[in-house]
């Protein structure tokens, strides 16, 4: 009890006892409200897509947080997973009828497919001092935009079809397009449920937090934080550089296969530079490195547009001016009073624990 | 001490913002929700639609929006016993929005839909819209899987397929060129989707393709390649499946050039002559298959057209005509079907349903329009040719 007690009264235990909190109350609040029918059909039909979002922040915060790199391309992963999963999960509709089953095979081969596009991205870059992992991941998410533009892929009895530019293949007999070019996916089969995102955000989080509370994760921060330092004690930069860089992208691709097979058409266009502007926002409200500020800025920024509708034209503008405020406060000295005042009570807390864990002994 | 000032001062811009829209909010909620028309006193059927109201697609939902109230507003006037209230909800062309949007006006009441705009966003609200069982009439999202699949989804427009049928029909038919170039946008489903079906009819049709070329939304400013391609290969028709912008640009690229064949249009190709600084001498000969003609004489759209440009200050597309369309063929067919407004959606889906694949409807997009199980129309579209800036039926 006292060992759980001092790790509640941590500054690391804290943050990670507040993620998976805020995650689990909600999803079950959530839960309580739809089983007494209370809940609206627009948010309802945002949870999924919340869900997602919180995935791209939480996982955009380790590139951007914990490394220290600036990506601007995060949006170009999340495509990555969700054409992925799309494939997937219609190639696999008779061998797996359970969809949860079909989703989770999906949501793995979406975060695979998406991390080797992190190596084929990071590996040149990283190596590097400076701006450069933006200027690439930026290129990036509008390669894949173009790439998926061309894309053509369909199925029949005898297997998958793929071909760029254009249709060089005929589907047999009951043959159906999956990605067919520019129109990009219809008709998709929304398998995606809000427990899945639940449970994948959690996954999420178990990964992102023992990361970056291990060794590995004080390497990476220690590249962030003086590079020269690091490289002096013997700590390989470009390897711990490049590992964050391709687990961030693995869970961007994963919350892209749970967000694609939420709707029932997907098109590339959506992945574009400003989904991937919108996550960093998320990122840097939520605060640098702060996991838990992630999620909620994350369902936040995701449901203000939406109760901002009964206002009609003016939410636009009021969106713009929430967000001013927020950085502004974000940088105030009143934000920083209240964490030292917070900081110095926790120091408290910790000493008494501290005391009575030895009293006890 | 400046942090704070500054925090101070961007405070009172909210609550200043919020202030401002709470009072004009009050204003106008209700007319949002189509009140203005005055039909809130009786019963009336809850009609919701969605549509880029923002963003660089505003210009079609928006004009949607302006028909479907114009329609509302002469129908609620008029009395009887159909009324409607309308309300459109803003998608800004995004799937995402578009099912947020829907989901909206599903808490709202909304017994009829509209479906969306445009067609990315209605395939995903048409899914919801079936899996709801809400019937649903879009006035102008063209692509096939809008409907494919999907008993209670109908389309107002021309499906893409049938407009590139229906260009290579007209040509041959019309003797207008033998040796044809295309010129085409292929990362737009639009565009796209009546190429590959024009090139199909007009091989059977016997008509020659010599120049086949593509350009994208990045590369949509300069076409000397494509036109000078078409130039040497001797084409004497150059076909366009495309909007109107990327047009009027080839249009004046072409005359720069000396060549002058003739230009084909599909519906993407009305609103040339309202496009700012364009020089509408350029469109003179060009002809497009259109299903709305704003400059005709028939009292019905003249009617339209002077009260659109009465209340909105602007000559209606035919992105507007379809808009009123919608409107008054629900009109039509819940008065067949003898609804009344206190039924459910379900109940209305099923009579619905029904009463389309029966119907037929005159409007001012095309004269008796029939509608398949499919819930694609069938309508006879006009090919008009401009003469001195105004188009003329041919």
């Amino acid at each position: 009890m006292n060992k759980l007690k001092s790790y509640a009264a941590s500054k690391r235990g804290r943050d990670s006892l507040l993620s998976y909190g805020i995650v689990i109350i909600a999803y079950i609040a959530m839960q309580a409200v739809i089983a007494g029918g209370g809940l609206s059909s627009s948010l309802k039909g945002q949870l999924v897509p919340i869900c997602a979002y919180i995935v791209m922040a939480v996982s955009l915060n380790l590139t951007v947080g914990i490394l220290g790199e600036l990506s601007l391309g995060h949006a170009g992963f999340m495509s990555v997973g969700a054409f992925t999963g799309i494939v997937v999960t219609t190639a696999l509709a008779d061998a797996i009828p359970s969809a949860p089953v079909r989703l989770a095979v999906a949501i793995a081969a979406g975060g695979v497919i998406a991390a080797i596009a992190g190596v084929i991205v990071g590996v040149p870059v990283l190596r590097l001092k400076g701006d450069y992992l933006a200027i690439v991941t930026l290129a990036f998410g509008e390669i894949i935009k173009n790439v998926v533009n061309v894309l053509y892929i369909g199925r029949d009895a005898s297997g998958l079809h793929f071909s760029l530019l254009s249709q060089r293949f005929e589907l047999a007999e009951g043959g159906k397009m999956i990605i067919n070019g520019p129109m990009g996916v219809s008709g998709v089969q929304k398998i995606s449920t809000f427990t899945s995102g639940v449970v994948l955000i959690l996954v999420t989080l178990f990964v992102m937090l023992n990361l970056i509370n291990s060794r590995t994760g004080r390497a990476i921060m220690s590249v962030r934080d003086n590079k020269i330092a690091a490289d002096s004690i013997g700590i390989s930069t470009t390897r711990y550089k490049l590992l964050a860089f391709v687990v961030s992208a693995a869970f961007a691709g994963m919350a892209g296969t749970l967000y694609g097979m939420n709707f029932s058409t997907v098109t590339a266009a959506k992945f574009d530079f400003n989904t991937s502007i919108l996550v960093l926002v998320f990122v840097v409200l939520g605060g640098l490195g702060n996991i838990w500020g992630s999620i909620i800025a994350a369902a936040l920024l995701t449901v203000l547009p939406e109760l901002l509708r009964a206002v009609s034209d003016y939410r636009m503008l009021i969106y713009a001016i929430l967000l001013i405020a927020l950085m502004l406060f974000n940088n105030s000295g009143l934000k920083r009073r209240i964490i030292e005042k917070r900081g110095l009570r926790q120091m408290e807390k910790l000493e008494k624990a501290d005391m009575a864990g030895k009293g006890g002994a | 001490m400046k942090k704070t000032l500054s925090m101070l001062l961007a405070g009172a811009m909210l609550a200043t913002a919020l202030a401002g829209c709470g009072n004009s909010g009050g204003e106008t909620t209700p007319p949002a929700d189509g009140g203005e028309a005055g039909g809130t006193s009786a019963a009336a059927f809850k009609l919701g639609g969605t549509g880029p109201l923002t963003g660089e697609n505003a210009i079609y939902g928006q004009a949607a929006k302006h028909g479907a109230e114009i329609a509302v507003e002469e129908i609620n006037a008029a009395g009887g016993d159909i009324q409607f209230e309308l309300r459109y909800e803003d998608d800004e062309s995004d799937a995402e929005k578009a099912v947020n949007a829907y989901n909206t006006l599903k808490d709202w009441g909304m017994q009829l839909s509209l479906g969306s705009v445009t067609s990315k966003p209605c395939e995903a609200t048409s899914a919801e819209t079936y899996s709801d069982r809400i019937f649903a009439l879009t006035p102008s999202a063209s692509s096939t899987a809008t409907t494919e699949g999907k008993d209670n989804m109908f389309q107002m427009c021309f499906i893409d397929p049938a407009q590139g049928v229906m260009a290579a029909d007209k040509i041959a038919d019309k003797k207008l060129g033998t040796k044809i170039a295309i010129i085409y946008r292929n990362d737009d489903v639009y565009s796209s989707g009546i190429h590959d079906t024009f090139v199909t009819e007009a091989q059977s049709k016997g008509l020659e393709i010599v120049s086949d070329t593509t350009f994208t939304a990045s590369s949509a400013t300069d076409f000397n390649v494509q036109l000078a391609d078409a130039k040497d290969k001797g084409a004497d028709l150059v076909f366009l499946p495309i909007y109107y912008q990327p047009a009027s640009l080839i249009l004046s690229q072409a005359k720069e050039m000396n060549y002058t064949p003739k230009f084909f249009g599909v519906d993407g190709m009305d609103g040339i002559l309202t496009l700012e600084n364009f020089d509408t001498s350029l469109a003179e000969g060009v002809m497009l298959l259109t299903p709305f003609n704003a400059s005709a004489t028939d009292d019905k759209a003249a009617g339209f057209v002077s009260k659109y440009q009465e209340k909105f200050g602007e000559t209606p597309n035919q992105f507007a005509a379809d808009g009123y369309d919608c409107v008054y063929a629900y009109k039509q067919a819940l008065e067949a079907a003898g609804a009344t407004p206190d039924m459910s959606a379900s109940d209305l889906c099923d009579k619905m349903i029904e009463q389309f694949t029966s119907i037929t409807f005159d409007g001012l997009t095309g004269t008796g329009a029939t509608w398949g199980t499919d819930g694609a129309v069938t309508k006879d579209p006009a090919v008009v040719e401009i003469k001195d800036g105004v188009y003329v039926t041919m």
